[in-house]
């Protein structure tokens, strides 16, 4: 460690040399495009999905100028992934996934990150969004008085699908109050108090779903409500986007596919909109407020910020948004259910916050993006390997093993939150404060380490460049 | 008038009476010590002033205004800042940004200002800045603005606190035992950085102190607590030769150098 070896030091500078100044550019664009030509080329392989997909870490991590980041952003986001997206359905309906969950983790950041309030119940404000579309959005007005599952002739949508706009839009705002409904009881609760009752209230919303298909039918109990509406999307619009977009795709888009193209960048707009609030909040004084409370909570409130009233605030803030996420998830699955809203995705949310940096902003996006394409693909993946494997004739040579004789128990997908766990445990013991760490919290969990930062390695090379 | 007025206030922890029926009066622009053994009371009526404990008996008016029932940031509000006895600064936040929380309820940009960044929200946070720093370089901090507030020396986070405290305009400083911990060198810079924060901003001044040698420099009149209870109040002269004061609390050895 003491004397770092002739080659490290090299790897080292070389690193140095091509992360800055010209040569980054020239990285990025390189291994963009050969990320791009991959995933075009192959539209089922893995890997060349992945090595597209970090061209965006790489462009975040490059000293490029902010206005080459953000165009490259640009460009991948509504240019390049919308087309590899439409040759391969699935990748669109993982960059979907992927923003759903960024948002609700940049939600969850406020209240957890900002704030340091542990709200292990975040996805019950989701449900309460999908739940509001699901039920103005579907017959279900028409079926109050139906026995759940069963369809008697008559039932009618009440609103036309093109409300799913304006529900949007209620949904931030149905979000936001019950994020200050159940706060005003809740926030005078401290630390652990306050994650148990928080668990408890989204315990409460799911089981709420569950239930309220009597004495009225509101939710249609477990079987969840079906087929809830979307948006209409004008037929001459469509024909003069695909005039552009078959060329380049390469065969006509149907109409599905642009549904899929449509829920992608609507959630990429609100991940966008999520992004700027949070940034404007923390950059003022109630992100100040919040931060302070979470340094001291008696020093704060001793400084005249009001604790409650700001605890709301973040509340209602990281609230709005899954209800906000909500409508847009019922509308883009035309259906929901009490299953889509566990306790487990509740932690699945927590657990992209502290994979990717609590409080800072890109290491939460980054966060959902690997715990998604982990779930998504990697498993999925690995498991269809290994069935394939089991399929073949093949051995392991020196033990001597046929693979047909794998027991089907160790199909990695099975093992996902076991997978989760290690990688949490390995996360808190190597890397605590996140893949990206929020500038604050990286000082809080490494005092040590703050004093040899190579940032002045760095400048000495700028210097003599 | 009264700055601060406490009457009958008392205090109580189960069986055990903290502050009993304290009767305090404080005039604006002084500065004035309280003083006593550990356990006295001291903190704890700092406390019940600032809305951190409710006191079960009494009354507390500040610039003729009842406060017991206010919560403590509605008392910060109206001009009442603190100091705390261990250190209490936002250590993962700088020095800039702990006088700003300091400066929140001077503030009035509110949720939809931060998110619109209108003109008027931008000149205030550029305004609130500049009296931050003013008010670093008044208590002397200048320089250290962007350093994490944990990693400076315990002086200077003294002085922090000190500025955090006094970004919020207060007419009444409150500073629990503010000199505890420094060096005769230090507690010489502090004590006349506290002359200044009375003669320069005018601000009203009451400290817990332990040091004799501040308490007996600085303070205008003294109030002495034992047990919860007042056993005496006067000018320092006074104090130093009231036989009540010497036995609870002084000594033989302090009594005997007053004399001398």
């Amino acid at each position: 460690m003491k004397t770092p070896s002739r080659l490290s030091r090299s790897i080292h500078s070389l690193l140095l040399r091509l992360t800055q100044g010209p040569a980054a550019y020239a990285v990025a664009i390189v291994w963009l495009a050969i990320g791009v030509t991959l995933v075009y080329i192959s539209p089922r392989s893995l890997i060349a999905f992945l090595i597209f997909l970090s061209s965006a870490l790489l462009i975040y991590y490059l000293k490029l100028s902010n206005r080459a980041k953000l165009s490259l952003a640009i460009l991948v986001t509504l240019v390049l992934l919308p087309v590899v997206g439409v040759r391969n359905i699935f990748y669109l309906e993982v960059a979907f996934q992927i923003s759903v969950y960024a948002a609700l983790a940049l939600g969850l950041n406020i209240v957890v990150g900002f704030a340091g309030l542990l709200d292990l119940g975040y996805v019950a404000f989701y449900a309460v969004g999908a739940y509001l579309w699901a039920f103005f959005g579907s017959q279900q007005p028409s079926l109050l008085h139906a026995i759940p599952g069963t369809a008697p002739p008559g039932a009618y949508f009440l609103l036309p699908g093109n409300m799913f706009y304006l529900f949007v839009i209620l949904g931030l705002a149905v979000g936001a109050l019950t994020g200050i409904v159940l706060g005003l009881p809740v926030l005078r609760l401290r630390g652990d108090y306050l994650a148990i009752v928080t668990l408890g209230f989204g315990e409460v919303i799911r089981v709420l779903a569950n239930n309220l298909d009597k004495p009225l039918n509101l939710t249609n109990g477990p079987q969840g409500i079906t087929p809830i509406q979307r948006p209409t999307l004008p037929a001459p619009l469509l024909d003069a986007i695909r005039v552009v977009l078959d060329p380049l795709v390469g065969r006509r888009v149907t109409d599905a596919q642009f549904y899929n193209l449509f829920f992608y960048f609507a959630a990429l707009v609100v991940v966008v909109i999520v992004i700027t609030v949070a940034r404007r909040l923390d950059d003022s004084k109630i992100g100040r407020a919040w931060t302070a409370i979470r340094e001291d909570e008696v020093a704060a409130i001793a400084m005249g910020v009001p604790l409650v009233r700001m605890k709301l605030y973040a509340f209602a803030a990281g609230a709005s948004f899954a209800g906000g996420m909500g409508v847009l998830f019922a509308a883009s699955r035309t259906f929901v259910s009490p299953e889509s809203f566990s306790f487990m995705q509740s932690i699945g949310v927590l657990s992209m916050v502290i994979l990717g940096g609590i409080g800072s902003i890109p290491g939460v996006i980054v966060g959902a993006a690997v715990v998604i394409i982990l779930n998504l693909q990697v498993l999925q993946g690995l498991s269809l390997f290994l069935s394939e494997l089991r399929q073949s004739d093949a051995v392991i040579p020196i033990i001597n093993f046929a693979w047909k004789d794998l027991s089907t128990q160790l199909d990695p997908a099975k093992y996902q939150r076991m997978l989760f766990g290690i990688i949490l445990v390995v996360m808190m013991i190597y890397r605590p404060a996140g893949l990206i760490p929020a500038a604050r919290r990286k000082s809080e969990l490494m005092k040590e380490d703050s004093a040899e930062l190579p940032d002045e390695n760095g400048q000495v090379n700028d210097g003599t460049a | 008038m009264a700055l601060l007025e406490a009457k009958h206030v008392t205090k109580r922890f189960g069986g055990l009476t903290a502050v009993s029926r304290m009767d305090f009066v404080l005039d604006e622009g002084r500065i004035v010590s309280i003083i006593g053994p550990n356990g006295a009371g001291k903190t704890t009526f700092f406390n019940s002033l600032t809305g951190i404990y409710r006191p079960e008996e009494g009354e507390i008016h500040f610039d003729g205004k009842a406060l017991i029932g206010m919560r403590s940031d509605q008392i910060a509000a109206r001009g009442i800042a603190r100091t705390f006895q261990n250190i209490r600064l936002f250590g993962n936040m700088t020095v800039l940004e702990n006088a700003l929380v300091g400066m929140h309820t001077r503030l009035r940009q509110g949720m939809v200002q931060a998110l619109s960044r209108s003109r008027a929200f931008r000149e205030e946070e550029a305004e609130a800045k500049v009296q931050a720093r003013k008010v670093m370089d008044f208590v002397g901090l200048a320089g250290v603005g962007d350093e994490l507030a944990r990693n400076l020396p315990y002086g200077l986070q003294r002085r922090v606190e000190v500025a955090r405290a006094l970004a919020a305009q207060p007419r009444l400083l409150l500073l629990d035992e503010p000199t505890a911990g420094m060096n005769p060198n230090e507690t010489d810079e502090a004590v006349s950085l506290f002359r200044r924060v009375r003669d320069e901003l005018g601000v009203t001044l009451l400290l817990i102190e332990h040091d004799m040698r501040v308490v007996m420099g600085i303070s205008e009149r003294i109030t002495v607590m034992d047990y919860g209870e007042v056993i005496a109040e006067g000018l320092p002269a006074e104090i130093r030769k009231n036989p009540r004061v010497v036995e609870a609390y002084l000594g033989r050895g302090i009594s005997e150098q007053a004399a001398a």
